[in-house]
């Protein structure tokens, strides 16, 4: 019974948003019971103005901010569709895996110009009781940058740090825009896709020199599991053919 | 009267009342805070990353290390998320399994909290208290799952197995007499039920004991009422959920308002506070050890009397049994494929937020369709909190730091990650 009406609800606030925004937002749709606006950084601030102060919204705490490298979205390591007609590859030798990825390795974008670097909302109204999410794209890949909504919602200070600091998504006009979670002195981004697991440097202590060193990893970068990515489904239906065996 | 300079003050980051490894850099007029600056990070293990390096069963055990002292909470949000994006059903026995191991990490976290918090602002004994009833609840965690912390519990269509019909005892040897054995395992002779419900009947005088420790203290409340003091706009603006936003005055509590599992069906109050400062959340946290208690002691009422599955049968998800395994074809591929490659999500993104007992515990998951998460974040309740410092801790006392970082429940697994 309540579940219904809260259908009703994010159905009514995605029919709210598109009448109120117009085509100030790029996309709205309602998948999985959430709500998910897409919007250019232009409109970002007026948005998410009228998204804070508007009775009808009242959206008024932001709950989570983070970035997205949709770079290597749909990548897969091992080929699942002719795979079992030409025989299985060793899934494990893809060069273009993340996890084989070495330091200074350039990896290929899949997507779009533009398409790269997301900034992710999650916005919670207390009064209403909703949840929504925007996605801004940054629009320059090699100079990402969206603007800060410190002013509107203060608690944006620390995760849009977070987002700087992890993929190099840069804030304009955010106060105060350093590193928050990596080490000081520490060189590029380390959630973008194509930052090795294994990382770039490590550190010890020198007994001889007697302070700690940085040295480059000596782990070699490896994957366990390759990256499979299926399409039939057969993880969801419950199939009737499945049923008689 | 000499000249008084303002001074930079480097707190941590090995300091015992850091809870972990915080460092903070207060810039200090006499003994007056005039900006503090958090700096985090020094417990940063990637977590979201290597997540993204392997299949989704694979990285349950990272989350009870986030916040390690609570750690199947942790582990509710991603499992939920990973349900949620699979439309898999939960059999009802595990959803009340899980609100019982919930309400129980609740109690474990928020003793842990207790303990620490008041040993940080200079009453040693509570520290002794709930760490001798802690002992208890871990010791459930070790019967559920074999591990006392890291339980790798909850698995997606259910938690991994059974309640136990029997409790670990303790051994006599040399340290330990067979008399204080006995007495030890006096009520550990029933199942994991019986030791559980034994705890609820004891658990509601321990409070007591705290409160009475406490609640009307004369330093304790010198030392917590009127400190730390946040308003409600400012709880919201500052990303504050949890016990932080209802100390503040704000009824909200995800398991009321947007329930999961069976909370729906539990009989529990929201304690709130009025003037936001560290007393009223410590009065909000004692009381939700009171309402944990009442909800575990449901969740066992109701457990002894409906058997039945603990985990889906859906083998894409869930491993068969053994004997399945053992004799059955079908079993045995559905394992191996199981255990090596794992099971694909199909594309989508989720959010989902549970209340954890530091606050609302979110994770972001984006799935491109394929055995390995895309994208993990991780929604930390205490990254939010500690982000507030500067403004909590503004023109009182560097003693008075101390109680706000107790009073933020501050635990660098799940800020750093």
């Amino acid at each position: 019974m309540s579940t219904s009406r809260q259908e009703l609800g994010r159905q009514q606030l995605a029919d709210t948003l598109r009448a109120e925004f117009g085509d100030k937002l790029d996309t709205v749709t309602l998948a999985y019971d959430e709500v998910s606006v897409e919007l250019s950084p232009d409109n970002l601030i007026e948005v998410a103005t009228a998204l804070r102060d508007n009775d009808a919204f009242q959206f008024q705490q932001l709950v989570d901010l983070c970035g997205v490298d949709y770079s290597q979205y749909g990548h897969a390591e091992w080929q699942t569709e002719d795979a079992s007609h030409a025989g299985f590859s060793r899934g494990v030798d893809d060069a273009a895996s993340m996890g084989r990825l070495q330091f200074g390795d350039e990896l290929e974008s899949l997507v779009a110009k533009g398409r790269r670097f997301a900034s992710v909302y999650h916005l919670i109204s207390y009064t209403h009781n909703r949840r929504l999410r925007l996605r801004v794209f940054a629009p320059d890949d090699d100079f990402p940058i969206v603007p800060t909504v410190t002013d509107i919602w203060a608690s944006s200070d620390w995760y849009e740090r977070e987002a700087f600091d992890l993929f190099g998504i840069l804030f304009s006009d955010h106060p105060d825009l350093r590193r928050i979670l990596t080490d000081y002195g520490f060189v590029g981004h380390p959630f973008r896709k194509d930052f090795p697991l294994v990382g770039n440097v490590e550190m010890r202590y020198d007994p001889e020199r007697e302070r700690v060193v940085y040295e480059p990893v000596s782990i070699e970068p490896r994957v366990l599991v390759p990256r499979v990515i299926r399409e039939d489904h057969r993880y969801l239906d419950d199939a009737p053919e499945e049923a008689q065996d | 009267m000499p000249d008084i300079k303002n001074y930079t003050l480097n707190f941590g980051p090995q300091h015992p009342a850091a809870h972990g490894v915080l460092r903070l850099v207060l810039e200090m007029d006499g003994e007056v805070i005039e900006r503090a600056d958090p700096h985090i990070g020094l417990l940063h293990r990637g977590t979201e990353k290597l997540a993204e390096s392997k299949p989704y069963n694979q990285t349950i055990g990272y989350m009870d290390r986030l916040d390690y002292v609570s750690m199947m909470c942790n582990e509710h949000g991603y499992v939920l998320a990973i349900e949620k994006l699979l439309g898999v059903e939960v059999p009802e026995r595990a959803q009340y399994i899980r609100v019982m191991f919930d309400e129980i990490t609740r109690i474990l976290n928020h003793l842990m909290w207790i303990g620490t918090h008041a040993l940080d602002v200079g009453a040693m004994t509570m520290f002794l208290y709930a760490f001798r009833e802690r002992e208890d609840l871990i010791d459930m965690y070790e019967a559920v799952s074999g591990a006392r912390m890291h339980a790798t519990y909850y698995r997606p269509g259910g938690v991994a197995r059974d309640l136990p019909d029997a409790m670990p005892q303790y051994l006599e040897s040399r340290w330990r007499k067979k008399k204080e054995a006995d007495r030890l395992n006096q009520n550990r002779q029933g199942s994991l039920l019986d030791f559980a419900e034994d705890f609820t009947r004891r658990f509601p005088g321990y409070v007591d004991e705290y409160e009475t420790l406490l609640t009307d203290n004369r330093i304790w409340k010198q030392r917590t009422v009127n400190i730390g003091v946040v308003s409600p706009e400012r709880a919201y603006q500052l990303g504050f959920t949890g016990p932080m936003l209802r100390g503040s005055g704000i009824e909200w509590d995800i398991r009321k308002k947007q329930p999961y599992e069976v909370y729906n069906r539990m009989d529990f109050d929201i304690p709130v506070g009025t003037n936001g400062d560290c007393y009223d959340r410590y009065l909000v946290r004692i009381e939700e050890m009171r309402q944990s208690n009442h909800i575990v002691r449901q969740c066992i009422d109701w457990l002894r009397v409906n058997p039945g599955l603990v985990i889906t049968d859906n083998h894409k998800v869930a491993p068969p049994r053994r004997e399945e395994i053992k004799a059955d074809m079908e079993g045995l591929i559905h394992h191996f494929k199981l255990f090596t490659e794992g099971y694909c999500l199909p594309a989508g993104e989720v959010y989902t937020a549970i209340e954890h007992p530091k606050g609302e515990f979110g994770v972001y998951l984006v799935s491109d369709g394929a055995n390995k998460p895309y994208r993990v974040k991780v929604r930390a309740p205490g990254f939010a909190h500690l982000s507030s410092m500067n403004e909590m801790s503004q023109g009182h006392m560097l003693a008075d730091v101390v109680a706000i970082i107790g009073t933020q429940d501050i635990v660098f697994g799940e800020i750093d990650r």
